[in-house]
């Protein structure tokens, strides 16, 4: 008997351009029933890319794909699902305004008399399917009223309820707790069982130690390498992915803070009950973490502090003197700068060029009197901070959507330093970002931190936390149950304070 | 988590029903002062008259409920209704053709513009708001070309008056076809596949690319649905008048597009209900008709819905607010 196997799909020398990028230049992968293969590289690798054209999203310039053996053309997402090729979106593909069960069943609705729907049917296969799945959901609830990582369990159950022989998981446990991310685990581990080939986008590598068996690395668009996961390890995966140097700092001389504080907030509560007296201070040059669990009040803390949402009761001192904040006009005005964790919807208008966006929160300090815009001095401005961060972009008049993530998340912080915050509030500075990209944004932090400038880091990372904050305080389901130095802090003590009802 | 999330539903439960019964409420609430106001308003003959003046409007709010609730706006509603009427107007009275031929004429005409709306969306990629005000002039310039800038009157067939006017039980026909369309339509927007990716679509429009639908296909049905019904607003409006009035038409769109709004659908796409639109329909029509009665002048009439469409608007916004 021949033991070689037939790979379920095959991927050679995939050509896809968009105008003025290569997103893939000879993209290759093999997949194998029943494994799971890790897709690593960095935001702009070109993982996503490929992995729309395995799922008929996008059509490739050229290249060849196999399917079991034989050679398929891929020209929409539908005719990838008949063949049994399905894929859970990074950023959600779900329909708020309908149900768990209609967005399971969407397109391929049970009817009755042909063109009516089978609602108990839709609800009751969903019901099963969830069961198998161990999977606590309401069919009937309205995914918009789901919290993100239920959400999550809504698209997995989606892409394994179409029974396909090959799953695609991009970035699956972005916003998934830890006992969620065993749960999904323990799916993975039983579709894999089936048979079911799985391919496995994630930046978390220490997870692909847990989960996958071998691991194929893109760079530039290019295809790397392939190889079993037992016989690398994470360090030899990152030099893959990254080709180049990492920008390290492994510190451990007690940092100089200066005992100047400059934020002081009292007894915060707000309106909505969210965050429940919370007290804390910041001093000058600082970078105070923020850890806890999803839904712990933290960015709850900051959009409050950021006059974005109302506060029921608390007092905010700057400098000694008590300020009233009430609303993110005020706070940019006191130099407070927040960067939103969806920097996409809530931090950048993608459309517009980086000078724009750059520009957005200062435009008082470039106009004229009568109201034109100095846009010779903006540029100049913007220029230069464009250079001092490395935002990497053709020039300043680039649409910011064209940037990577990393690029992006730059570009949100040069409006904040052109405003001359000094005050900058940071919520999940590094997530959706690659490994290179994220050393930058330490070292900016780290920079900042040393000019004079004081950082508030939300972050659910615990290695970003231990390894940025000079201080942390933890939160727990909207009050502050720990406050540790930068000694005291480990994973455990975090997560022990994380979870102190 | 399970617990928390069926209190949450069960909260969204109560707000939505509660918004329709605010709707219905104000409704009853109007049609009670109104009563109390003038001896005149409370009369059979009365209400046949504003359910008579509701038909069209309905009917037409009715067709534009589907387009709205995926996200698209039509502006070209009242003039493609009137250009239905003219061309019911030229086959019936100018080529002598039977009455039913005409009908059909109308509608399909109508559905022709909603095919040619729904194919500069789709795969044009125009935004509905420009190829529904294109549309919107090119009808109403076709209807002075097509008619002579003269309105056709139906004079030589008596019984097109009847589809609008013809009585049952003293109800004239075209408040039972206006019933009738409105139930058809709830049932399929509520229980077909047409109406769940009419929903999708709206709710979000990439996702429902993704799970392998045809977006398009679906998109341009939306629209040429919308057009049948505004051809049977075109016929019902030209057999009330018992002729074709070319010059007729621009007003009706936003008198649609609002009583689908006061009936607690968004504009953004993904809600809306044909049940809310009816509603929404009435309360512009026994305002209108109850300001007549109380004898407020034409003018201030218009002031009035106006401030309600914006009314509605707040306080479903507000609603939405609090939960």
């Amino acid at each position: 008997m021949i033991l070689v196997q037939q790979p379920l799909v095959r991927m050679e020398n995939i050509h896809k351009s968009f105008p003025g990028v290569k997103a893939l230049d000879n993209g290759q992968l093999e997949l194998r029933a029943g494994e799971v293969h890790a897709l690593v590289g960095e935001n702009g690798a070109g993982k996503s890319t490929l992995m729309k054209i395995l799922t008929g999203i996008y059509i490739p310039d050229a290249g060849k794909i196999y399917y079991k053996g034989n050679e398929v053309q891929l020209t929409s997402p539908r005719s990838a699902l008949d063949l049994g090729i399905s894929i859970i979106h990074q950023e959600f593909n779900l329909v708020p305004h309908l149900t768990v069960a209609q967005n399971i069943f969407i397109g391929r609705e049970p009817r009755k008399h042909r063109f009516m729907l089978d609602e108990r049917k839709i609800n009751l296969q969903t019901q099963e399917l969830l069961d198998t799945l161990n999977i606590d959901l309401d069919p009937k609830a309205k995914v918009m009223d789901l919290a993100v990582a239920a959400q999550q369990m809504v698209e997995i159950a989606k892409a394994v309820s179409y029974n396909s022989e090959v799953l695609v998981m991009d970035e699956p446990t972005a916003a998934l707790a830890d006992n969620e991310i065993e749960q999904l685990f323990a799916i993975i581990r039983r579709l894999k069982s089936k048979g079911v080939g799985i391919i496995y986008i994630s930046h978390r590598l220490e997870e692909l130690k847990q989960i996958s068996d071998r691991i194929s690395v893109l760079r530039d668009g290019a295809y790397i390498d392939t190889v079993e996961t037992k016989e690398t390890d994470v360090s030899k995966i990152i030099s893959m992915m990254v080709g180049r140097e990492l920008y390290e700092d492994f510190s451990d001389e007690p940092v100089q803070v200066s005992g100047e504080v400059v934020l002081e907030v009292r007894n915060m509560t707000r309106k909505d009950g969210r965050t429940k007296d919370v007290s804390f201070t910041l001093h000058k040059g600082e970078i105070l973490g923020f850890a806890g669990l999803l839904g712990a009040g933290r960015t709850e803390v900051a959009r409050a502090l950021f006059g974005a949402d109302v506060l029921a009761s608390g007092e905010i001192y700057l400098r000694g003197e008590r300020v009233n904040i009430s609303s993110p006009a005020d706070a940019a005005r006191f130099g407070i700068g927040y960067l939103s964790e969806d920097r996409r919807h809530l931090g950048l208008a993608l459309g517009l060029d980086v000078t724009s966006n750059v520009g957005i929160t200062n435009y008082d300090d470039f106009k004229s009197r009568l109201g034109w815009v100095k846009s010779k001095e903006l540029k100049g401005s913007v220029s230069s901070l464009v250079d001092v961060l490395n935002i990497k972009t053709p020039s300043i008049d680039q649409r910011v959507a064209n940037l990577s993530g990393g690029n992006q998340q730059k570009t949100v912080i040069a409006k904040w330093l052109l405003r001359d915050c000094d005050i900058l509030i940071f919520d999940e500075p590094t997530r959706g970002i690659d490994v290179g990209a994220k050393h930058e944004i330490y070292k900016l932090l780290n920079d900042l931190a040393a000019e004079g400038k004081s950082i508030i880091m939300i972050s659910s990372d615990l290695p970003e936390v231990l390894r940025m904050s000079h201080r942390v305080i933890v939160m727990c389901e909207g009050r502050i149950t720990g406050e540790l130095s930068r000694k005291e802090a480990s994973q455990e003590t975090i997560m022990s304070y994380a979870t102190a009802h | 988590m399970s617990t928390e999330l069926t209190k949450r539903r069960e909260s969204l439960m109560k707000a939505e029903s509660r918004q329709k019964l605010l709707a219905f409420s104000s409704l009853l609430v109007m049609i009670i002062i109104f009563s109390l106001a003038s001896p005149n308003f409370a009369t059979f003959s009365n209400f046949v008259g504003i359910l008579l003046s509701t038909a069209v409007v309905g009917i037409l709010a009715t067709g534009v409920t589907f387009i709205i609730i995926t996200g698209g706006i039509d502006l070209s509603i009242g003039t493609v209704m009137t250009f239905c009427s003219v061309i019911a107007g030229v086959m019936i009275t100018f080529w002598g053709l039977p009455v039913w031929v005409g009908v059909i004429g109308a509608v399909l005409s109508g559905m022709m513009a909603g095919l040619i709306n729904g194919l500069l969306i789709s795969k044009l990629r125009l935004p509905a708001f420009i190829a529904t005000l294109g549309m919107q002039m090119i009808a109403a310039g076709l209807n002075l070309v097509i008619s002579g800038s003269r309105p056709i009157y139906f004079l030589h067939e008596p019984r097109f008056r009847l589809i609008a006017m013809g009585t049952l039980f003293g109800i004239p026909y075209s408040v039972f076809l206006f019933f009738g369309l409105a139930i058809v339509a709830s049932i399929v927007l509520g229980r077909t596949v047409f109406g769940r990716y009419t929903y999708s679509i709206g709710s979000n429009e990439e996702a429902t690319r993704l799970s392998g639908i045809n977006v398009d296909r679906w998109k341009i049905g939306v629209y040429v649905l919308g057009g049948f019904f505004y051809g049977v607003a075109g016929v019902v409006m030209a057999s009330r008048l018992n002729s074709a009035q070319p010059a007729l038409g621009v007003g009706y769109e936003l008198e649609a597009i609002a009583a689908v709004v006061i009936g607690g659908a968004s504009l953004s796409g993904g809600s809306g209900t044909i049940l809310g639109t009816i509603i929404g329909a009435f309360i512009m029509s026994v305002l209108t008709n109850g300001l007549r009665i109380l004898s407020i002048p034409q003018e201030w009439q218009t002031v009035v819905i106006g401030s309600i469409v914006i009314l509605a608007v707040y306080t479903d916004i507000i609603r939405r607010r609090k939960d």
